[in-house]
């Protein structure tokens, strides 16, 4: 994989605008590690949800809070980590949203598309309070589409578990 | 994020062109069809082929506006869905909800 040397840190303030900064960054990183548009274009999706989440749920819009993105390179995977600075979150309480009763509500998505554009998606609670959640996606391994997969219902990938509200 | 509004044969013909993403896009999309709705419209079809990206923000808004249109008595319609937002509204299989078109006479025809 070219670049393996590649990691930058990146903190935001919680404003949904500062997502398209983090966009950016991402999207450049990926591209010099060499991953096509359309895997680009997954990544880049689950990394928004992240931070969106991060900032909507986890730090509840309080601009003064950060938001940390963190991308790395560790063997043929790529692992963005995005940090909060709430109260902690348990992925097990989000409802699948392809069941018939949530199909048409608007919200609780994101970790669902987070899990089906991405190879693995973590949760822990940090020591020193928020949420980290952890991305991996396997790069310049066998050729791959790059497309979204099936996920597994929201829940059923998470790390440590803490108290949270529904994302 | 730019949306254009015209009307044909009674139905709303909406192009957002851009993102429809959280805090940018999906407010706008919310705001042009307050709009339309307001101004009496009833079917309201969605040109999607210059959305270049959704999230789940996004998707949140399409669904809200179904069920406001349908609650209202109308229908909402999706048009020329590109294959990543596609790819998007399969896999939470909210494509099972939308009706979707390719061709836009046969679109307004449906109505």
């Amino acid at each position: 994989m070219p670049s393996d040397h590649l990691h930058f840190k990146l903190a935001i303030d919680s404003r949904f605008e500062n997502i398209e900064l983090v966009q950016v960054v991402v999207n450049d990183s990926l591209e010099r590690l060499g991953l096509g548009e359309d895997e680009r274009h997954w990544v880049d999706l689950a990394v928004r949800e992240a931070v969106a989440n991060a900032i909507k749920h986890g730090n509840r819009g309080e601009a003064g809070k950060k938001v940390e993105i963190d991308l790395a390179v560790e063997g043929d995977e790529v692992v963005v980590q995005v940090a909060d600075e709430g109260e902690g979150f348990d992925p097990g309480t989000v409802n699948d949203p392809r069941a018939p009763e949530n199909l048409l509500r608007p919200d609780g998505r994101g970790l669902f598309y987070m899990q089906s554009f991405m190879d693995r998606v973590d949760y822990a609670v940090r020591s020193e309070g928020g949420t980290v959640v952890t991305l991996r996606k396997q790069v310049g391994g066998p050729a791959r589409n790059g497309g979204p997969d099936e996920a597994e219902p929201p829940g059923t990938t998470g790390g440590e578990r803490g108290e949270g509200t529904k994302r | 994020m730019k949306i254009d509004a015209r009307t044909r044969d009674g139905v709303t013909v909406l192009k957002p062109k851009g993102k429809i993403t959280i805090g940018v896009g999906d407010v706008a999309l919310r705001q042009a069809v307050h709009e339309q709705l307001e101004g009496g419209a009833k079917h309201l079809l969605i040109d999607m082929s210059g959305v270049t990206t959704m999230d789940s923000s996004g998707v949140g808004e399409l669904v809200s506006t179904y069920t406001t249109v349908t609650n209202r008595g109308g229908k909402l319609k999706l048009l020329h869905l590109p294959p990543k937002v596609n790819d998007v509204l399969q896999i939470t299989q909210l494509i099972t909800v939308f009706e979707t078109y390719e061709d836009e006479d046969e679109a307004v025809r449906s109505f």
